[in-house]
């Protein structure tokens, strides 16, 4: 099944040929089809979205200047605050919790004309490698829904799947976009650390996070990046620079590009994965590129290192849902009883785990011995990394070990769960780009994604290798 | 005195033998338009829960984006107290409590913006300043039913979030000072700093200014003892009275067999006493780590020397320098109300109009109290004053009604106030045949007197005083009694 993509749609509705409302109407039409078997959404903001396009369409009737996603349906995970309307990181912690303010991406894609759809399921508070984790039940994948769509930003990659909008935001931590893109068949961008604003993202590892859309197309990736990204004075995470441009390297191809093939990869991957991973290096070296081998010695350590540094971070910014100011109480006879009721009946299983793991590694006494070592670890990444990249230009590796897997496969393995992100995670460790692309299917005809890996502020470049890409699949 | 845990109050020396060792850990609400790391504005006294926003409330999503005049004041600050100005860190401080909106305070810890200062005390006492970080204040918690005003037992608390995220500077100091003198010395001269250099407020009634108290005690020359914390100390009288109880109270400790636990305590003013608040094994685990909201602070260096060059001359230079012009002890109480007063500048502008410096010292010192550093009496009539005074045309007594009047109208020429209300000081010749009556009048006052009793001088100064409605000048008088029973 195909659906129109975001710079045809954009095209259209700023020629006249179809209306905004048109579009969005097309679009719900699917959600009222599909969602209650997909439950990509924890909210479809249908009104909203609906003035929205009328407001668009009157623009576009007024002849007055029109933003580059003006009249594109698009959805947003829901740990995005959006002003007025209910945010909830599929948590119970905070189910009700409506943000008096919105998240500097959700005003950038306003800005740039996009019609928002609604708000997509997550694993809670964005911990999880397949949206099971979701305290308001699993998303299913649109392509075969007996299984999972990837996570944490599950809902927002089967949103665009299954045609519910044309683009979507995740958030990336350790994998939550590229990993649920290649699960699905989508685009699925992690820009460099800094270049999207987290302002207005709900934390879950401020160290690791980083906005970036789910598209059907590179160049529609393209498109929604160069809307969302660039300096962010609410953010002092945010690089100075402005947002990349994009559109404009998309036909440059690979001629003499360097393709970085990592010889001392994780091993575990799916056959039909490192056949596809063969072929997209075979297709790159016959359009012009040259591939040349890595070592990155320590990616083996990644894992490790994130689960150290991820839930560290974790439970310092989850600390803030005790209870008193906002979201779900638990009364109790004192302050600690409250505190605790709470905290066990707020958040759920996975969330407890890495608050617990991350409270731990921060611990007086333990503090060297595992938060303070994986911080070296992850310097190391960036060193092997910075390395890497003195003769290559991007690396690719798969991006998910697997396809697309049953649901309740790893769910009772936390580490089998983990695995998932074994390719993703040094990305963020190292505050690097990397993005997935739909390269052919494997088992069970479920799609397989190639990830691009380009060093800090490479968007330009792994943008180039991506759309090569999609033109040899 | 009822019994052996009320140790004494008073601020006599400690027992033979033993010595305090204080350190002092201040905190200072910066004055800024804003807060730390928003834009809400940093206002005290306002209704409550006015002053917020979601970075402030720490709403899920909300970013902290640091407040460059809050790092200019704190730099400020570190460069008055001698400090090496660094680049810096930011790190979180983990804990729960409901006026802690993010559960974490932001906060420096292993790489402060200010380190290794120090801070001079009267009689050369240099007490070291080991660093001064910034951080944000938490919100402000009250607490209803119960009895004691703290959250456990209490019925319900209200927070206001007002002072959450307001900037702070923690100035830590060594444990340099060994008496509570010293200890209020310290505060003293830090607020009168913070002053001077539009850093803060520094008041400790309002809470601007926050001291908490490390004591311990030892033999002099052996290694430190083992140290309390005491908190709540909510004035300047307090810290003094609250370093000398709980140095007693300690040494009484070790001499009846005990030791000293590192805990916590709570100064209870009304009792004049501490108590145990906490063990330190009950202490929170802060889990402190990278804020990695925040990048690293590394103010550069032309910055650093434009804050440098900015700084006004400090308290304890313009003590010096009005003690040098007056010819006053630059540690003397005049200096010290004077400059804190900001009053020094007007004393010289006197002197400089000609007027007598020792005189002006003491006009300014007690007539001006209710005056700021501009008093509206101009310079030149206190001069004028002075010279009325030296000159011996007006008595001191006169000389402090004419300032009365020259105050209570914001100036006036003093000559005229003296002609017009008869202060004409009578000469020597008038002055003798009054005192030579005098001692007519009363032959045994002056009899006692001659055999030695000065007291008896009294009463013929006295009757002399009498007969000149005051216009004689009481020195006068008393030199020429003397002079006649020398003779």
């Amino acid at each position: 099944m195909s659906f129109p993509t975001v710079a045809q749609l954009a095209r259209d509705i700023r020629e006249g040929k179809v209306t905004a409302s048109a579009v969005l109407e097309e679009h719900l039409k699917r959600v009222d089809e599909r969602e209650s078997e997909i439950h990509a959404f924890n909210l479809v903001t249908a009104e909203n979205a609906r003035a929205a396009a009328v407001e668009v369409d009157r623009a576009v009737q007024a002849g007055k200047p029109l933003g580059p996603l003006a009249g594109v349906p698009i959805a947003l995970k829901d740990n995005m605050c959006t002003r007025g309307i209910e945010t909830t990181c599929s948590s119970k912690i905070l189910e009700g919790w409506k943000p008096p303010y919105d998240a500097t991406v959700v005003t950038k894609l306003r800005e740039a004309g996009a019609v928002i759809v609604g708000k997509t399921n997550l694993d809670e508070f964005a911990m999880g490698s397949s949206t099971e984790n979701s305290a308001f039940g699993p998303t299913r994948n649109p392509l075969d829904t007996s299984r999972v769509p990837g996570g944490s930003s599950g809902g927002s990659a089967a949103a665009v799947a299954a045609g519910f909008a044309a683009a979507s935001l995740g958030s990336d931590t350790g994998g939550s976009i590229r990993q649920p893109a290649a699960l699905c068949g989508l685009v699925g961008v992690k820009p460099t650390y800094g270049v999207v604003s987290r302002y207005g993202l709900v934390a879950f590892a401020s160290s690791l996070d980083q906005i970036g859309p789910f598209t059907h197309t590179v160049e529609d990736a393209a498109l929604v990046m160069e809307s969302i990204a660039g300096h962010d004075p609410m953010d002092s995470t945010s690089l100075s620079q402005p947002a990349p441009s994009l559109l404009s390297v998309l036909d440059q191809g690979v001629q003499g590009m360097r393709i970085g093939r990592v010889v001392d990869m994780p091993e575990g991957s799916e056959p039909d994965v490192l056949e596809r991973l063969d072929a997209a290096f075979a297709a790159l070296k016959e359009r012009g590129a040259a591939i040349v081998d890595v070592k990155l010695p320590s990616l083996q350590f990644g894992l490790t290192a994130y689960y150290l540094v991820a839930p560290a971070e974790a439970s310092s910014n989850l600390a803030r849902y005790d209870g008193v100011r906002y979201g779900m109480r638990v009364d109790a006879p004192d302050l600690n009883a409250m505190y605790a009721a709470t905290r066990s009946q707020g958040f759920g299983a996975e969330v407890k785990r890495r608050i617990m793991l991350g409270t731990y590694a921060l611990s007086a006494g333990y503090y060297d011995a595992y938060y303070g070592k994986a911080l070296k670890v992850r310097r190391l990444i960036a060193d092997d990394f910075a390395k890497a990249y003195q003769s290559c230009d991007v690396v690719l590796t798969p991006t998910s070990p697997s396809v697309a897997f049953p649901f309740g496969d790893k769910t009772a393995d936390p580490l089998a769960m983990y695995l998932c992100d074994v390719f993703t995670i040094p990305t963020n460790l190292a505050g690097h780009a990397a993005m997935s692309v739909p390269f052919g299917t494997g088992a069970h005809s479920l799609p397989v994604g190639v990830q691009v890996l380009a060093p800090a502020l490479g968007e330009a470049t792994m943008f180039r290798v991506a759309a090569e890409l999609e033109r040899a699949r | 005195m009822s019994n052996a845990t009320s140790a004494p109050t008073n601020a006599a020396a400690l027992p033979e033998g033993w010595e305090m060792v204080v350190g002092l850990e201040v905190h200072v609400e910066l004055d800024t338009a804003t807060k730390l790391f928003s834009g809400s504005p940093n206002r005290f006294g306002d209704d409550p829960n006015t002053h917020i926003d979601p970075v402030t409330l720490g709403l899920p999503g909300a970013l902290p984006v640091l407040n460059r005049k809050a790092v200019e004041l704190a730099i400020r600050l570190g460069l008055a107290l001698n400090c090496t100005v660094q680049s810096c860190t930011f790190h979180r401080k983990n804990y729960f409590y409901p006026d802690l909106p993010k559960a974490y305070q932001i906060s420096q810890y292993d790489q402060p913006l200010n380190v290794d200062g120090f801070l001079m005390l009267p009689g050369d006492v240099r007490i070291g300043v080991e660093r001064a970080h910034l951080e944000e204040d938490t919100g402000k918690s009250t607490h209803f039913g119960g009895s004691s005003g703290r959250i456990h037992g209490s019925d319900y608390s209200l927070v206001d979030f007002n002072r959450a995220g307001v900037p702070l500077v923690e100035i830590v100091s060594r444990p340099d000072i060994r008496t509570s003198d010293q200890a209020r010395q310290y505060v003293n001269e830090l607020r009168s700093i913070l002053v001077a250099i539009g850093a803060s407020d520094a008041k400790m009634e309002e809470g601007s200014m926050r001291v908490d108290v490390n004591v311990s005690v030892r033999r002099p020359g052996e290694p430190f003892g083992t140290r309390c914390e005491i908190k709540n100390v909510n004035s300047v009288r307090a810290v003094g009275r609250a370093i000398d109880y709980e140095a007693r109270r300690q040494i009484q400790e070790i001499e009846s067999g005990g030791t000293i636990r590192q805990e916590t305590r709570h100064w209870d003013d009304a009792e004049g006493r501490t108590h145990t608040l906490r063990a330190k094994e009950d202490a929170d685990d802060y889990r402190y780590f990278l804020e990695p909201d925040l990048v690293l602070l590394d103010p550069d260096r032309e910055w650093v020397e434009s804050i440098r060059t900015s700084l006004p001359v400090l308290p304890a230079a313009r003590r010096a320098a009005l003690a040098a012009l007056v010819g006053i002890d630059k540690e003397s109480e005049a200096a010290y109300v004077l400059v804190e007063r900001g009053q020094d500048d007007y004393v010289a502008e006197v002197v400089r109009a000609g007027g007598e410096a020792g005189r002006a010292v003491v006009y300014v010192q007690q007539a001006f109290a209710e005056e700021g550093a501009k008093p509206r009496v101009p310079a030149a009539d206190i001069s004028a004053l002075t010279v009325l005074e030296r000159d011996g045309k007006v008595t001191a007594t006169q000389a402090k009604t004419i300032l009365a009047e020259i105050v209570l109208n914001g100036g006036g020429d003093a000559a005229t106030i003296a002609k017009d209300k008869g202060f004409e000081a009578l000469d020597t010749s008038a002055v003798e045949s009054m005192v030579d009556a005098a001692i007519a009048a009363q032959p045994d006052a002056w009899a006692k007197y001659c055999n030695g009793e000065e007291k008896a001088m009294g009463a013929l100064v006295g009757a002399v005083m009498k007969t000149s409605q005051g216009k004689a000048d009481g020195k006068v008088v008393t030199a020429i009694l003397q002079a006649r029973r020398s003779k």
